[in-house]
């Protein structure tokens, strides 16, 4: 399976089955593209001559086994081995903003506010390393509602959890999600310490940002956050952080909203799309796709631009080291969550991820008794891009592999039907960095 | 090649290597809400 695509003028053909990449001029793109239609190349408008001459250079491709390649052999996914390495901690079921597009109904996941206890935290922890066999990696993240609102909790599970390190030779990564209002000096230089990643909510300009983060009061939360969040990363060093931002369809100019953050020295950014119903004023539709489409085109341009001017800005979405990326495995099991990854509430009760937290049809068990629903584990593993109809012939599939499940659920009623916007914006966010990654390759 | 440039030679990996688990699980990272794996790197490779 092949897929051609141009981005800013930029004409790449990607080997679907084998990660290839090759850049090509625009004759080659024309050729390889009719050839994949079934079309006679010879009926293009180019003189026969040079047709030969590309078709011999496809030839010299599929040769090396870099173009058109067969489907590689799949390993046996179809069961989970029961492995759980990656745990989201649902420190407090409640938050200090009111935030209109959040997921989480500002912090209460359809149960009420609550903070998770310390005992709780603890049995979580003893709970993943138990059920992680033979990994060394873990990872834990610190999520809510707000965790800074129960950071006491935070710093009792860090403390356990470098206990449980040593006593079964484990390296547990925790990182923490956070809106920043309660960050002062002991919580940065705390999580500076202590969290190998930490994640920022900041929508990007103010008033985009006050639009939609509101302290309960209904003021905007720019001024509080801003100051703290520049605070956190100017003592961070390098270690890793995102500044992580959400659109709506109020800001599909959100290139503006990342100079906003670079503006403010943020270097690392992610701004993703927003995940709400179709009925929402704020949700992103179909009719939204083209304007989307064009405002990530923009922002490669953007980026691009520099970086050949010497600065490096991380966008989490284009992120693409093709040559070093995820083995097939992932690549067909997809995020992990109800498999490997999986979310605890407040009261021990165990999800396959944070998004379906509440709904209880998925709860597939407790760190407080310990029980684990196995039969959700593997539903979750049976679905991956070798079982869903509309990612088996997709060109994306090795990229986004399979997409999110709980979008696919809260779009459409099943984990196995992908949301065909999610789809769609996946897809041309991968198209970008593929062509951010083919213009730092060429320049090399 | 005059037409055509090798940006990446195949790098869809199943090696009996690959499938570890030593990797970050996809959500971890940033995003929360809109997986994306391919932007993961492998933990054997960066070692």
């Amino acid at each position: 399976m092949l897929h051609t695509f141009n981005v800013n003028n930029m004409y790449l053909v990607l080997d679907v089955e084998s990660g290839a990449l090759h850049s090509v001029d625009k004759m080659a793109y024309d050729i390889i593209k009719a050839d994949n239609e079934g079309k006679s190349p010879y009926d293009l408008p180019y003189e026969k001559s040079d047709i030969d001459e590309v078709l011999k250079e496809i030839n010299e491709l599929k040769e090396m086994g870099a173009l058109d390649t067969p489907m590689p052999d799949m390993p046996d996914i179809s069961e989970s081995d029961g492995i759980i390495k990656a745990m989201c901690l649902h420190i407090a079921h409640d938050c200090n903003l009111r935030c209109k597009y959040c997921f989480a109904e500002t912090g209460e996941y359809r149960g009420g506010r609550m903070l998770m206890s310390e005992e709780v935290g603890k049995a979580s922890l003893d709970f993943l390393v138990k059920h992680s066999g033979n990994r060394h990696n873990l990872e834990v993240d610190l999520f809510g509602g707000e965790p800074l609102v129960n950071f006491d909790v935070v710093k009792a599970i860090v403390d356990y959890g470098r206990e449980l390190e040593k006593k079964h030779n484990k390296n547990i990564n925790f990182t923490i999600t956070t809106n920043g209002v309660a960050l002062d000096d002991e919580k940065i230089d705390y999580i500076n310490r202590e969290m190998y990643n930490v994640v920022i909510s900041i929508d990007g300009r103010r008033e985009v940002h006050d639009m939609l983060r509101k302290t309960p009061n209904g003021k905007g939360s720019f001024d509080i956050i801003v100051p703290n969040a520049k605070k956190l990363i100017e003592r961070r060093g390098d270690k890793e952080y995102y500044i992580r931002g959400t659109f709506t369809s109020k800001n599909l100019d959100f290139v503006n909203d990342v100079k906003e953050l670079e503006g403010l020295g943020f270097e690392r950014i992610s701004i993703e799309p927003v995940v709400l119903p179709d009925e929402d004023e704020l949700a992103l539709r179909t009719e939204h796709l083209e304007r989307i489409f064009a405002e990530y085109e923009s922002l490669t341009n953007y980026l691009s631009e520099k970086r050949r001017n010497g600065k490096h800005i991380v966008f989490f979405h284009f992120m693409l080291d093709m040559g070093h990326g995820p083995c097939l495995k992932k690549r067909i099991k997809g995020c992990g969550a109800g498999v490997e990854y999986v979310a605890v509430t407040p009261q021990g009760d165990i999800y396959p991820c944070h998004q379906f937290v509440g709904e209880t049809d998925y709860r597939m068990g407790s760190v407080v008794t310990g029980e684990l629903n196995r039969d959700i584990q593997n539903n979750f593993a049976r679905c991956n891009i070798l079982t869903k109809e509309e990612c088996k012939e997709c060109w994306a599939k090795y990229f986004c592999s399979g997409g999110c499940a709980a979008n696919a659920y809260k779009y459409n009623g099943s984990i196995y039907k992908p949301h065909k916007v999610t789809c769609e914006l996946l897809k041309k966010r991968t198209e970008c960095g593929a062509a951010l990654y083919a213009e730092s390759r060429t320049e090399e | 090649m005059k037409h055509i440039k090798v940006i990446q030679k195949p790098c869809i990996n199943n090696s009996k290597e690959s499938g570890c688990g030593e990797c970050q699980a996809s959500c971890q990272s940033a995003c929360k809400t809109s997986c994306t794996v391919a932007n993961q790197t492998c933990k054997k490779e960066e070692k």
